[in-house]
């Protein structure tokens, strides 16, 4: 962790920025920050307690950025940074947009090339371990993920698709080229647009993994380049690849949508936000015991007064305090944050410098509340013939039953059995009161499985499916075939049940008249979780033979072709045996001379 | 001899339905022998649950049965699977045909001897009614008693369908109704292109029937290949068209022709061309796919030359050489054509190889099994092993074929010629083909 920190002495930025002005402003107030012993921070969300965004900038574009700080109980860090880009303008209609100021360029032109509405794209390395550390703020599977919503006015979307695709791959230095349409689906339920509009046809949807994608350095370079001062100011400053990367679990994504400019909603605006999640493990570090820990931290934090665990109170202590805090409902879980505005110049004081201490009060953070909703998966079976896919959906809530929505995306090279299809819940068959099935075609397109599913409370649901493996042409195999192929994560969508609205415990300050009855206004949550994705092994052939192969395969042909040919060609003869090379010898002087042969 | 038959019925049900109750009946729907993606249960049911679902079966690329033959087949009885009434129908067909295409062998040869066409030193040639008389059972008891079948049935393998029907258009083609064989064949055609090469013989032996020559002059021949032609043609197109009606598309065309011809799913199996497209370089695919395709097509004409006196022996030379090269072989195909080994016991003295080649075939039918696990399970061998066994079971019945061809033609140039050939000096003459 020291290590870690001290990449980040570097400066710090005010996080916040309404319009490009302040922003260059910034980049002069870089400043190092001193390496102090400090501890733990945690910080949070900007825009909840500066809710109303400064109105009367002039520029129709923003910009915001924040970091998020949370110690995970397992004892590692979770760092979640966003950054947001706001833009009111027309990408599609009138006249082409060429000024660019806070918004890449590079993105803005693709999107109005391509008529793109709502463009998701995100690039992970490790995987969430949900059980161990919650729900993350914005999930994401491992490798890469992309799903465009397009414009209702393109024609062609399969062909917008790969185009884009390409361009994509190109601007994110990633192997987003391999998308084709074998891995490309359109879900008719999971994946809804989140932005404005009320375009839900699944014809304008996109969807693909690609669960193999390796995300590095490469990928993170132009992803920053994206930001409007790249890595050179602002929160964008704490990142360093080496740290980054360092990581057990690092996921960077970019989300576009259209939203609403105000809370009127009469217009919309264009929002980029680009996060990056990281997991740092303390444990893997060399750091001590969770009390002594130290970390050197550089930003804003915000606390967590963990209303949710009201009978242990406070976990950990924050210095400095500060006088911000701010309530929050995130992943139906309300928890407490101190802000550190690092715009404010009363968050640095005399030393323009920030210096946080974490410490924590137990030694032992005690039992993690159990996420509510969480997913698994691997393949059973052995041999290289079939097996079966098996997909575990737990519902800890102890006594709310929710539909989820699982979508499944297994390539054609497992050769899915539908009518194998099990669903069971507490040892009882559950039927899907949804399926969306689209079966794969061989080299064109894979299976695709929708279902929702009643997941009763306290339950495990367990769905099954058997798969024959296909054995492909020797040029299909990847360069190491015996590594296996990967299947992507199963995604499960769900409207969850609030824990706040589970919280039952009256201890809490409140008006009275709102603890009555348990449910709330955020009674519910949208969430999303992604299984792991499967490894999967094919039988091979031996990719050293193909000559001989048709060599020989030829060969049994000809055996055939021979054998027949010769018994439809010739005829039975007797066989006369031929005269010896003497006899022929002495009948050819014999004939020279004129007498008879012998 | 109603009675024998019978008995071999029961026996051979009894066989199954047993293997229906044990624990072979999961392991064996799963071998890769047994069934293809043409033929597997397992796809029949695949089929029938997408169409639950409302998503044609012809969406995906699972199902490639023609649709009005699988969707009856639908479990209802439990207790007799439609396999087993399949190869039961199929084995009595055999039966009857087998018996009275014999009646008919001998009544040519009673007319022969009459006419005292064969030479005097052929007489040990001539086939008595002792000999013949258990041939039709011993043809049923070929196809009901072979484990091939038997493992067929047992995984429920449509395979079995394809059989009986076969089996009754041989029947219907014996009798002499060329309506109905000629609608049989017509299934046959439409279930698996294939025995698209059985109209030959069948026009030749319903020619035959009729003692119209094959002759290119009369209008009487004419006549009756339009006639045949026509009603083949027309049946095939009515089933053509119920499969378009009933799911109202034409994707059946692709999904089961297509695929049949095309050969996309190189999942292992007995035949020559799993592996060789697996390694096929990319240029080369659509030419070798038309090579072998051909290849199964192209001996129907000589053939048909060749043996245009021997139309059902023509019929058991096309079966097998259709089992041999066709795209998705499985056992129950290989069973069809061995069911007709008895009808030719009389060939045995003329077979040059017949022992090496049972050796063969019975080794590489145990070592299938045994490699397969080896390659796919145990991981201790590779493709290789498992494909070098797939060569040697199909060169060991090209080599039965074409003996039992060999040994046919021998046999008639006897006949023709006598028994024991002399040379020009007097001496004992050995026969070769030149």
């Amino acid at each position: 962790l020291w290590k870690f920190m001290s990449a980040f002495q570097q400066c710090l930025s005010p996080w916040k920025f309404q319009h490009p002005l302040s922003q260059q402003q910034f980049a002069e107030e870089e400043r190092q920050w001193e390496a102090t012993e400090v501890k733990e921070a945690d910080r949070v969300p900007d825009t909840m307690q500066t809710p109303d965004v400064p109105p009367l900038t002039p520029a129709k574009d923003q910009f915001q950025e924040e970091l998020v700080i949370r110690p995970l109980h397992s004892g590692d860090i979770y760092a979640s940074f966003q950054f947001r880009t706001m833009w009111d303008t027309d990408f599609l209609r009138g006249s082409k947009v060429s000024h660019y100021r806070l918004f890449p360029k590079s993105l803005g032109q693709v999107i109005s090339k391509f008529s793109v509405r709502e463009l998701h794209i995100s690039f992970t390395q490790g995987y969430w371990r949900t059980m161990q550390w919650g729900q993350p703020f914005l999930p994401s599977p491992p490798g890469a993920e992309l799903w465009v919503w397009f414009q209702d006015t393109v024609t062609d979307v399969d062909g917008a698709w790969k185009e884009l695709t390409n361009v994509l791959s190109g601007i994110f230095c990633a192997s987003l080229n391999f998308i084709d349409s074998t891995n490309t689906v359109q879900p008719s339920a999971s994946f809804k647009p989140l932005g404005l509009g009320n375009v839900t046809d699944q014809r304008f949807l996109r969807y693909a993994v690609l669960p193999r994608e390796i995300v590095c350095t490469e990928n993170l370079t132009p992803w920053k380049k994206l930001l409007p001062c790249g890595s050179k100011a602002g929160l964008a400053v704490l990142m360093k690849s080496e740290k980054l990367f360092h990581s057990s679990f690092h996921s960077q994504a970019l989300h576009f949508r259209p939203v609403c400019q105000d809370w009127k909603c009469k217009s919309t605006v264009w929002e980029l936000r680009q996060t990056l999640n990281v997991v740092f493990d303390l444990h893997t570090s060399g750091q001590g015991k969770r009390g002594e820990r130290s970390l050197k931290c550089y930003s804003m934090v915000i606390m967590q007064a963990c209303v949710v665990f009201p009978l242990q109170g406070e976990l950990f202590e924050l210095s400095p305090t500060t006088p911000l805090l701010s309530q929050a409902v995130v992943l139906g879980d309300r928890r407490t944050y101190s802000v550190y505005d690092l715009t404010n110049q009363a968050t640095f004081g005399q030393t323009r410098s920030l210096n946080m201490l974490l410490r924590w009060r137990a030694a032992e953070s005690g039992d993690m509340l159990r996420p509510l909703l969480h997913g698994e998966r691997y393949v059973a079976g052995y041999g290289l013939q079939t097996g079966e896919i098996h997909t575990l959906m737990y519902n800890n809530h102890p006594y709310r039953a929710f539909p989820v929505l699982l979508l499944d995306t297994v390539p054609w090279y497992l050769r899915l059995y539908i009518h194998t299809l099990t669903v069971t819940s507490k040892g009882r068959d559950n039927k899907p009161s949804y399926i969306h099935y689209q079966p794969s075609k061989d080299r064109l397109r894979p299976h695709l499985l929708e279902m929702l599913v009643q997941l009763p409370p306290n339950s495990v649901t367990e769905v099954t499916m058997q798969f024959e493996r296909a054995l492909l042409k020797w040029t299909e195999y990847t360069p190491d075939p015996n590594h296996g192929f990967y299947v992507g994560s199963s995604v499960i969508s769900a409207l969850v049940p609030s824990v706040v609205a589970m919280d039952t415990n009256s201890t809490r300050e409140c008006p009275l008249f709102s603890s009555f009855f348990p449910c709330k206004e955020e009674s519910s949550y949208f969430m999303r979780v992604y299984t792991e994705p499967l490894l999967v092994n094919l039988p091979t052939p031996d990719f050293s033979m193909p000559y001989n192969v048709i060599c020989l395969t030829c060969t049994v042909v000809a055996v055939g072709y021979g054998s027949l040919y010769n018994l439809l060609t010739r005829t039975f003869q007797v066989e006369e045996p031929s005269p010896g090379l003497a006899k022929r010898l002495a009948n050819i002087i014999r004939r020279l001379r004129g007498v008879p042969l012998l | 001899m109603a009675a024998p038959l019978t008995l071999l019925l029961i026996v051979a049900v009894t066989i199954r339905a047993v293997l229906f109750r044990s624990s072979l009946a999961e392991l064996i729907p799963e071998r890769v022998e047994v069934v293809s993606p043409l033929n597997a249960w397992k796809r029949v049911v695949e089929g029938l649950a997408l169409l639950d679902l409302g998503v044609s079966p012809y969406a995906g690329d699972v199902f490639h049965e023609v649709s009005p033959l699988s969707i009856p087949l639908n479990e209802s009885n439990p207790s007799i699977h439609p396999s087993i009434m399949a190869d039961a129908l199929t084995a009595v067909a055999l039966y009857l045909a087998v018996k009275d295409y014999n009646k008919t062998v001998f009544r040519k040869q009673k007319y022969a001897l009459e006419a005292e066409r064969y030479p005097l030193d052929c007489l040990e040639l001539i086939r008595t009614p002792k000999e013949m008389y258990y041939i039709p059972l011993k043809v049923a008891m070929f196809y009901l008693l072979n484990p091939f079948t038997i493992l067929s049935c047992v995984a429920k393998s449509t395979c079995g369908l394809n059989n009986a029907v076969i089996a009754l258009f041989i029947l219907c083609t014996v009798k002499g109704s060329s309506l109905m064989s000629a609608i049989f064949l017509a299934l046959a055609t439409y279930q698996s292109i294939y025995p698209l090469t059985l109209f030959a013989p069948a026009l030749l032996y319903l020619l035959q029937r009729l003692y119209i020559p094959v002759n290119w002059q009369r209008s009487s021949f004419w006549l009756f290949t339009t006639q045949y032609t026509f009603m083949y043609l027309g049946s095939l197109c009515v089933m053509v068209c119920l499969s378009f009606f009933l799911l109202s598309s034409w994707d059946f065309l692709s999904s089961v022709y297509g695929f049949i011809l095309s050969v996309p799913d190189l999942t292992p199996n007995i035949g020559l061309f799993w592996y060789f497209f697996a390694e096929m370089f990319e240029h080369f695919r659509l030419f070798f796919i038309c090579v072998f395709q051909i290849n199964v097509f192209f001996y129907t004409i000589p053939l048909s030359i060749k043996l245009k006196e021997h139309p059902i022996f023509l019929i058991f030379m096309q079966i097998a050489i259709i089992s041999i090269f066709k795209s998705y072989p499985t056992v129950g195909d290989i069973a069809l054509y061995m069911a007709f080994l008895p009808a030719w016991n009389h060939l045995y003295r003329f077979l040059r190889n017949i022992f090496l080649v049972s050796v063969v075939l019975l080794a590489c039918s145990a070592l299938f099994p045994v490699l397969w696990h080896l390659w796919i399970y145990a991981g201790s061998a590779n493709s290789n092993f498992y494909y070098a066994i797939t060569l040697l079971f199909n060169v060991a019945q090209i080599l039965l074929v074409s003996d039992y061809f060999y040994a046919y033609l021998r046999r008639e140039h006897h006949l023709t010629h006598g028994l024991y050939l002399k040379r020009k000096d007097g001496s004992e003459a050995t026969l070769v083909l030149k």
